[in-house]
């Protein structure tokens, strides 16, 4: 497979969220605000990106028996250094997503790409692979929170963007608004694909 | 209040107001994954207070015995994984000799549990908290009653759905989050137990 072609497929035709629903606990919890979601987007996308190409090097060299437990030290070390490397720089994004970050390497859709992906192809394949799946989840958390960010808030990015007449729908920011946005979402996209076929 | 007292308000704050799955989003991937018949969402239940607990206790040892002794906090998520991973492969093996009839009851559900991200979630809740070691197990023991909870509810409710009429379009996952979405409305009811 080209590599141009797996960053496709992790952004459109195999969407990890859209498409695989894989990944949902950060997705639901983190998508209060649009920021939020791109923060955990990219600390997820860099996670699997570079756990892809690592794993793709050494899968020579794991035996098959102990490949889960490896890959999951893989992924384990890179969230820890995305961990540090957040609370050093953007400590109010780290502070906001809280638990999650560590939790990223729980997410299926890490050792989902492991197993599926990143141990039977080249490093290069597998890094594309890993920026096809990141910007996928990405743009989809960033969907998620630019939604709820705009009818919970009434705000997109932190700037004022609905009228002040508007009453903020304050429940699609609580807990229910997440399960709410993102079913509706995936049934309109049901119904948008079942009419293209 | 007393420390019993305490220790009531934790189970209670942990089952009911902060639910781990309608309120927290820990463990969603089961939740929507082996929510389809009330029966495997018990054996599933079951096999997750039974982990959790245990995972819950042998993390605290490791943090306060290991990593916090030898300032390696930042290994702290390393180190979690791997034993959550090891300890349920243990249970798996000790059910499966001590037990075979548990074992065909839980046998499928314990793999599944290393990826639960409720696992360590709690355990890192724990450490964040600063529980001391009761307050860590029944912290543990109460998040899994809540996962059980919404996840033998939401079979309930699914096994009704198989049979009703649903929009072409909302068959599947959609029509499950939007349940799930109600569920917790309800839950956001219990809000005012704790202040």
């Amino acid at each position: 497979m080209k590599a141009s072609k797996a960053i496709i497929n992790g952004i459109i035709t195999e969407n990890p969220i859209f498409r695989l629903v894989r990944g949902m606990c950060p997705t639901l919890a983190v998508t209060t605000a649009a920021i939020n979601g791109i923060g955990m987007g990219l600390a997820t996308a860099f996670v699997l990106i570079a756990s892809n190409l690592v794993i793709s090097l050494i899968k020579d060299f794991i035996p098959s028996q102990v490949r889960i437990p490896a890959f999951i030290v893989v992924a384990a070390t890179f969230v820890t250094v995305t961990g540090m490397l957040m609370e050093a720089f953007i400590p109010g994004l780290y502070e906001s997503l809280g638990i999650f970050i560590p939790l990223i390497v729980v997410n299926c859709i890490i050792l989902g790409r492991a197993e599926a992906f990143a141990s039977k192809n080249s490093p290069l394949v597998a890094v594309a692979d890993g920026i096809g799946m990141g910007l996928g989840f990405t743009l989809a958390l960033t969907l998620l929170g630019i939604i709820r960010e705009i009818l919970g808030a009434g705000t997109l990015f932190g700037m004022q963007l609905m009228p002040q007449a508007f009453n903020p729908a304050v429940i699609m920011i609580l807990p229910p608004g997440a399960f709410l946005t993102l079913g509706l979402l995936l049934g309109l996209l049901n119904k948008l694909t079942a009419k293209t076929k | 209040m007393g420390y019993t007292g305490k220790l009531f308000l934790i189970l209670l704050s942990t089952v009911l107001v902060n639910n781990f799955v309608l309120s927290r989003f820990l463990g969603i991937c089961p939740f929507l994954g082996v929510s389809k018949k009330v029966s495997t969402a018990m054996g599933m239940g079951a096999a997750v207070i039974f982990v959790m607990a245990l995972a819950s206790l042998f993390t605290y040892i490791i943090q306060y015995a290991i990593l916090e002794p030898l300032s390696l906090e930042y290994l702290q998520t390393i180190a979690f994984i791997l034993v959550i991973a090891a300890l349920v492969q243990f249970v798996e093996m000790v059910i499966q000799k001590m037990s075979p009839t548990l074992y065909q009851a839980l046998g499928v559900y314990l793999p599944l549990i290393t990826t639960n991200c409720a696992v360590l979630g709690v355990a890192i809740i724990n450490i964040r908290e600063d529980y001391d070691l009761l307050q860590t197990l029944v912290n543990g023991t109460g998040a899994a009653l809540g996962f059980t909870l919404a996840l033998v509810l939401m079979a309930g409710i699914r096994e009704r759905l198989e049979l009703s009429d649903i929009p072409e379009s909302l068959k599947g996952f959609p029509i499950t989050l939007i349940t799930a979405g109600l569920m917790s409305v309800a839950f956001l009811g219990f809000q005012g137990l704790i202040k």
